[in-house]
């Protein structure tokens, strides 16, 4: 065997392992919500059952989570994603020193941690005699999550002609037009992933909620009482369901990922 | 502001301009300057506030550094996240390599879309299924048991390390796509180029690869050392007695003291800690924050 097809075996072998590292731990806690177990475990195998589903489908408490994430991700998206938008567009048009400025201001809860944006979420507000509750999630998250918006909607409008609002607006267009018609539509692809990974990271969110939350449960929130608090398979039942939610969300945003990416491909050929 | 205007008229701009400020006002600067503001002040019963014990004061902040169990979590918590921002960092540069410039563009692809299930299944339940696999009678055991590698079982979730192998786990991603990213921007032909003048592998990769990386392995560390230190949900699911938490800390503080001043002064040590860190990173690495952030 020469050397350079060692070095390709080689490196198949490490993506392989690699692939296996990420996905066999959640095959595992999958797997072990169909297990017929106490503890749950996918050694010994003891057998298929659907108990753990069924307690879980009884489970109010955990009911009561989903409504909660559902509403907190919503309201999540419905104000991360506009303000987003227009920070990028902001930022887009304003002069280069202004720009880093606020830039820094912008990122900056990204690579602030959780408990912190928590925290303070909660101390800010409660001055106002505003207690703790879900309302206060929504705002902590909104705060790191627009961050995220404003850098797709940002990365997007480095492939925006301002000739076309140019045009537009020496056409006679109103400002409001040249908003709706021009800009918007050429940013809607970073708007909708926008608006996808602001629901995810809000799903799964927990730090900033543990702190903002009051006494209400979303599901992360519930997930982790149920660690502590005395582990059954219901848990992995859920994490099973959650999974295959999330596998196909995933290949739906992918999907329609690369038909917009090769829409857009047309549309380059098609202008040469 | 002036092309804002032009663009967009002066409705719209003052819009989106108050959008931007309740963002950034309400949502960033003002909290974390109240956060500041609490960690000076101390933990009063109502009748008191406003009298003469309602002053400024660092005696929340003395409490840390009078307390010697947690400046040792405080260092530990930094000296961990350390290990896993490099553990990380060593297991992702080569498969960044190969998945940007050896595996063909499509397979590349295809690798990345099955990544998007770990990734977006949450932080909790990444940990929880190492719970299932380190504990006593869990795979990871009945596996090493059962080729003879060891006698009996491993008490596996015990001190750091099964908080390492959790932390690893959990954020290894967010080291593995900015390296990527950094690293698909760079022109092959700069690496043919070195190659066929005779460089070693080694140092195509020392003076070429890794300095376009630069920014790219900036970012990973920052995001991961970031998220490790600042993790909850890790920590509480795969620690033990023997092994706490920064994070552990402040929410005993904020849950069962009760007492959110003091809570507020560790979550400042905890935000300063991550400040220091991007700025040592962006001082070493020479990169600037919009190369971190993207």
């Amino acid at each position: 065997m020469n050397s350079q097809t060692f070095a390709k075996i080689t490196m198949r072998v490490y993506l392989a392992l690699f692939l296996a590292y990420m996905l066999l731990p959640l095959a595992i806690m999958g797997g072990a919500g169909l297990n017929n177990t106490r503890f749950p475990s996918v050694y010994p195998w003891v057998g298929i059952t659907d108990r753990w589903f069924i307690d879980l489908w009884n489970d109010q408490r955990m009911w009561g989570s989903v409504r909660n994430t559902t509403w907190v991700a919503l309201a999540v998206v419905f104000i991360s994603v506009p303000i987003g938008t227009a920070a990028a567009i902001l930022l887009n048009s304003v002069k280069p020193k202004v720009r880093s400025f606020l830039y820094g201001f912008m990122v900056a809860p990204i690579l602030t941690p959780g408990a912190v944006i928590g925290i303070s979420t909660l101390l800010f507000w409660n001055s106002f005699g505003v207690s703790a509750g879900l309302y206060l999630s929504v705002l902590g998250q909104v705060s790191f999550v627009a961050a995220y918006v404003m850098l797709l909607v940002l990365a997007r409008l480095q492939s925006f002609d301002p000739g076309l609002e140019e045009a537009a607006l020496d056409l006679g267009a109103s400002h409001g037009q040249v908003i709706r018609r021009i800009l918007v539509p050429h940013l809607y692809p970073a708007i909708g992933a926008g608006a996808i990974i602001a629901f995810f990271q809000s799903v799964e969110n927990f730090n900033v909620t543990l702190f903002t939350r009051g006494n209400s449960d979303t599901l992360t929130v519930y997930v982790g009482s149920k660690i502590r608090s005395g582990i059954t398979p219901t848990i992995n039942a859920l994490a099973l369901l959650l999974i295959v939610v999330t596998i196909i969300c995933a290949f739906t945003y992918e999907v329609l990922r690369r038909r917009a990416e090769k829409r857009a491909a047309a549309l380059v050929a098609a202008e040469d | 502001m002036q092309e804002l205007i032009r663009r967009y008229g002066i409705s719209l701009s003052v819009i989106m301009a108050a959008m931007t400020a309740f963002w950034l006002l309400a949502l960033v600067v003002i909290p974390n300057l109240v956060l500041f503001k609490f960690s000076f002040r101390l933990y009063l019963p109502v009748d008191q506030l406003g009298g003469p014990n309602d002053v400024y004061t660092l005696k929340n902040y003395v409490t840390f550094f009078n307390s010697p169990i947690h400046i040792n979590v405080f260092f530990l918590t930094i000296l961990y996240s350390s290990m896993v921002t490099i553990i990380c960092l060593i297991i992702t540069y080569p498969l960044a390599y190969i998945l940007a410039k050896v595996l063909k563009p499509t397979d590349t692809a295809t690798f990345f879309l099955v990544l998007l299930i770990p990734l977006w299944v949450s932080e909790i339940l990444r940990s929880f299924a190492w719970f299932i696999i380190l504990s006593m009678q869990g795979p990871l055991n009945a596996i090493l048991t059962g080729i003879g590698l060891i006698d009996k079982p491993i008490r596996w979730i015990s001190g750091f390390q099964s908080v390492v192998i959790g932390l690893v786990y959990a954020y290894i991603l967010f080291m593995l796509f900015p390296i990527y990213n950094a690293i698909q921007a760079l022109d092959t032909n700069q690496i043919e180029a070195s190659q066929d003048l005779g460089a070693s592998t080694w140092r195509t990769h020392w003076r070429v690869v890794i300095p376009h990386a630069k920014p790219g392995i900036a970012s990973g560390c920052v995001m991961v050392f970031m998220l490790c230190a600042g993790s909850v949900v890790v920590p509480t699911t795969l620690a033990s007695t023997n092994s706490r938490w920064f994070t552990e800390i402040i929410q005993q503080w904020m849950f069962e003291g009760l007492d959110w001043n003091v809570g507020s002064a560790y979550a400042f040590l905890l935000l300063a800690l991550c400040i220091l860190f991007v700025s040592l990173v962006m001082r070493v690495l020479n990169v600037r924050l919009v190369d971190i952030a993207k």
